[in-house]
């Protein structure tokens, strides 16, 4: 039960953050993203304000053997960077410039996006079923 | 708008406090593509409370906040086509790549994960390549 309260109570910081910080209005995204136009470079201060607390939490967690609920700590992932790494990153950039939405931002805006705020969540939960048949391949490839 | 930067950087402060309570307390990295990807392909049945309770709040506390915003918008494109096409995009890249703006970018950066890095680095430059060209040279976004 504790676990739900303290995932709900993140969530709820999240989607917070993202609404506060103007993550959920697309032409702030954009507007980042647009270096050759009229640069916004609000996105780099909610990274770098994002960034700060998280790595002071990464720091109180290596000392730590547990969590405080006492679930394992994540290790350092296995994983090097590889090609489903990159090509995923670039495929995901390419969408995140042409609809001005994230993943955090898509759930967070589902009060009051409208429905093409719905529809983006249905087609990227598609591409998410889309996905594990397709990053096999690539990793075969 | 010069005020903008300042709701940014405090969003930003939030959107770590957030990824620091679901490390600290829960023992989870906090990526929205996982948290959410994990629901719809199966990999994180074990943990779907979890899941639902974090996305509920990532729902909940926006939605109230939203209350009492007049005038709150996505400005979302009108452009059916683009928020299907971006939406699949986003959807099978952060699979893809295990992660989004929120893995890679918030958790991964903060602990210096060489993966981290490089998906972010790949995302934005993307993201900025494709901005480009759907703004200055095809201008339809």
């Amino acid at each position: 039960m504790r676990r739900l309260l303290f995932a709900f109570l993140s969530g709820g910081l999240f989607g917070a953050g993202l609404f506060l910080s103007g993550m959920t209005d697309t032409t702030k995204v954009q507007g980042w993203l647009d270096v050759f136009g009229d640069w916004d470079p609000t996105l780099a201060f909610v990274m770098g304000g994002a960034i700060i607390p998280m790595a002071i939490a990464w720091r109180i967690a290596a000392g730590r053997r547990t969590s405080l609920l006492g679930s394992p700590l994540p290790g350092r992932s296995k994983a090097h960077v590889d090609a489903p790494l990159v090509v995923g990153s670039v495929i995901f950039g390419a969408g995140w410039a042409m609809a001005g939405l994230c993943p955090g931002p898509a759930i967070a805006s589902l009060s009051y996006g409208g429905w093409r705020g719905l529809l983006f969540l249905v087609a990227m939960t598609g591409g998410m079923v889309a996905a594990p048949p397709l990053k096999a391949w690539l990793a075969a490839a | 708008m010069h005020t903008d930067w300042i709701w940014g950087l405090c969003g930003g402060l939030m959107i770590g406090l957030a990824g620091s309570v679901y490390l600290l307390w829960n023992g989870r990295i906090m990526g929205a593509s996982g948290i959410l990807g994990g629901l719809i392909d199966g990999q994180g049945r074990d943990t779907a409370n979890e899941r639902l309770a974090f996305l509920g709040g990532t729902v909940a506390i926006p939605a109230v906040l939203a209350l009492f915003t007049p005038g709150v918008s996505t400005h979302l494109t009108g452009n059916v086509a683009v928020v299907v096409l971006a939406g699949l995009l986003v959807g099978i890249g952060t699979r893809i790549a295990n992660g989004c703006t929120s893995g890679h970018g918030v958790c991964g950066i903060s602990r210096l994960s060489l993966r981290g890095i490089v998906a972010t680095v790949f995302y934005i430059l993307s993201g900025g390549l494709v901005m480009a060209v759907l703004r200055h040279l095809l201008e339809i976004v």
